[in-house]
């Protein structure tokens, strides 16, 4: 990695964490919550964007994380931050084997998006239904702001540990564009038998895509739980999430290290925007994410960053 | 170095591969050649770990590698092109070679840096920054090429890197493959430009129907009867021999 590389990078990361400085708590809910959305499609677009997979149940992996973090802390009394590391592992590892049936049983396209929203939908009548998770009521995280207990008085610093993990994971995916891995998962996804001749072990490749995906979006729902002490099942494994990651990734730029990040910031600047001016139609937002979505494929299939680079760069033809 | 033993290959009710059997020395260029449909591709399918054989065996380097993914075999040092062109679209054409490159090198440095060798080696040095996808039909079989050599292999198996080019073409890829065997690869071609053939390759390997029917030096194998049947259909190696006395 160059410093060339890491610029952009370090200037929105330094961009949002002024924010809290001076923004009001309701602009720091926002913040917050767009940035957990951006973090749970950073996962999506590591295996959606470079590895070509697209997961219609990001909800699998946000959920688990949300939840393990709740139920050690509230079940086995567990420290917080252990238990949100352990939320970061579970996902990793309900990624792991959902990758190992689905790309073991060679499915792509609709088929692996099915089975990955199938999944998803499973754990969240699981959820609803089983006693460790609270049932229909959920979770509730007793609240105790101390540091230790990854609780915190002030809002701005759930917004910048937000901003550290965002910023953490752009790292992660620019090292990874740099590298061999990355690479030969952009391989795998353009055309997985030319990799495979290559010497690309494909099924690893896209395990470790996933595994990593799973992570990710994984930590966004740990960071949810913390900040808002409730998990339920509509929150956790609802599809609202696996939707909004897919739909950030998508506008902001799939397979570009920024676009997730700068599409969730842009898809909840707009919803909050609507709801200001037709607050009485519930819903509204999500009828425009839904035209953002239309849009952004019909007339900008590399989303924002994808089309800000084009814009910028001189076309080499 | 490759010994293909008594393969056969069948697709439900069509055997596309019978009992052939074929042996590539260290440091050859042996041709494969066989009319349109004989079975050249399913056998390289076969060879490089794409198919699994029906029954038969696949052994490289005395070890037998019938039933390994054709990753582990491309660890092991086989490489092949595919016939019907697939370059990885999303990325630049260094990028693409750089895919082969990783194999062996896996910091990102040296593999560009053996990309850019690999593709000295091949003529496409000009085009490195250049898009995959924007290369002529010519530089996407360079690009075939290149990205095969590019993970060292001990044995290239090259599926028609000719077809679709022109003479001019042709003749400025000739010494290109020559180069490649000289620096140490053996190779294994399917062809059908007989004029490569005739000046590449020690041996060939006659495919018809799914049969190995002739094996031997080009010129020979040109004049046998059975291959001559086979291109131009029952009867025409007399017909053509009373033609020549008449």
């Amino acid at each position: 990695m160059t410093a060339r590389d890491l610029l952009p990078i370090v200037a929105l990361v330094v961009l949002l964490a002024v924010v809290p400085l001076f923004a009001s708590n309701v602009l720091l809910n926002f913040l917050f919550t767009a940035l957990v959305v951006a973090l749970a499609a950073q996962g999506w677009n590591l295996l959606g964007g470079f590895g070509g997979q697209f997961s219609f149940g990001q909800a699998a992996f946000f959920g688990t994380g949300a939840y393990m973090t709740a139920a050690l802390q509230i079940r086995l009394g567990v420290n917080a931050w252990l238990a949100a590391g352990l939320g970061i592992l579970a996902g990793a590892a309900v990624a792991w084997a959902i990758g190992f049936m689905a790309f073991r049983a060679r499915l792509r396209g609709s088929y692996f998006a099915l089975v990955t929203l199938a999944f998803a939908e499973v754990f969240r009548i699981l959820a609803n239904a089983s006693d460790v998770t609270g049932g229909a009521a959920g979770l509730l995280i007793r609240l105790d702001p101390r540091p230790a207990n990854f609780q915190f008085e002030s809002r701005a610093v759930f917004a910048w540990i937000a901003i550290a993990c965002v910023g953490a994971v752009m790292v992660l995916c620019r090292a990874i564009e740099r590298g061999r891995f990355g690479a030969q998962l952009v391989a795998v996804r353009d055309n997985e038998d030319a990799a495979r001749a290559l010497g690309v072990d494909a099924l690893a490749t896209k395990l470790r895509a996933i595994s990593l995906a799973g992570a990710i979006t994984a930590a966004a729902g740990c960071l949810y739980v913390q900040y808002f002490l409730l998990i339920n099942a509509q929150i956790g494994y609802g599809t609202w999430i696996s939707v909004e990651a897919l739909l950030a990734a998508i506008v902001g730029g799939v397979g570009t290290v920024l676009g997730p990040v700068i599409g969730a910031l842009a898809l909840h600047g707009v919803g909050e925007l609507t709801k200001g001016f037709a607050s009485a139609i519930t819903g509204i937002d999500l009828v425009l994410f839904g035209l953002l979505l239309v849009l952004t494929t019909a007339f900008a299939p590399s989303g924002i960053v994808g089309s800000l680079a084009r814009l910028t760069r001189p076309r080499t033809a | 170095m490759l010994s293909v033993e008594r393969v056969s290959k069948r697709f439900g009710g069509l055997l596309a591969i019978a009992d052939a059997s074929l042996a590539v020395p260290q440091g050859a260029i042996v041709g494969l050649i066989g009319p349109n449909g004989a079975g050249k591709t399913t056998l390289f399918g076969v060879i490089s770990g794409f198919l699994p054989p029906t029954t038969g065996t696949v052994a490289f380097e005395g070890a037998d590698i019938t039933g390994e993914e054709p990753h582990l075999r491309a660890r092991r040092g086989i490489a092949r092109t595919f016939q019907i062109v697939q370059p990885f679209a999303g990325l630049s054409v260094r990028e693409n070679i750089a895919v082969g490159a990783y194999l062996r090198h896996a910091r990102r440095a040296e593999a560009l840096a053996q990309a850019e060798a690999v593709a000295n080696l091949v003529g496409l040095r000009p085009m490195l920054d250049g898009s995959a996808s924007g290369l002529t039909v010519a530089g996407r079989k360079r690009l075939e090429l290149a990205r095969a050599l590019a993970t060292e292999p001990r044995l290239l198996l090259l599926d028609e890197v000719l077809a679709g080019l022109n003479p001019s073409e042709i003749r400025d890829i000739l010494p290109v493959i020559r180069r490649i065997r000289d620096g140490g690869v053996t190779i294994l071609m399917i062809e059908h430009v007989m004029q490569a053939v005739m000046a590449l390759c020690e041996d060939v390997y006659v495919l018809a129907q799914g049969r190995m029917i002739a094996h031997g030096p080009p010129q020979r194998v040109c004049e046998d009867p059975a291959v001559i049947e086979a291109y131009l259909g029952h009867g025409t190696a007399a017909r053509l021999r009373e033609g020549a006395h008449a």
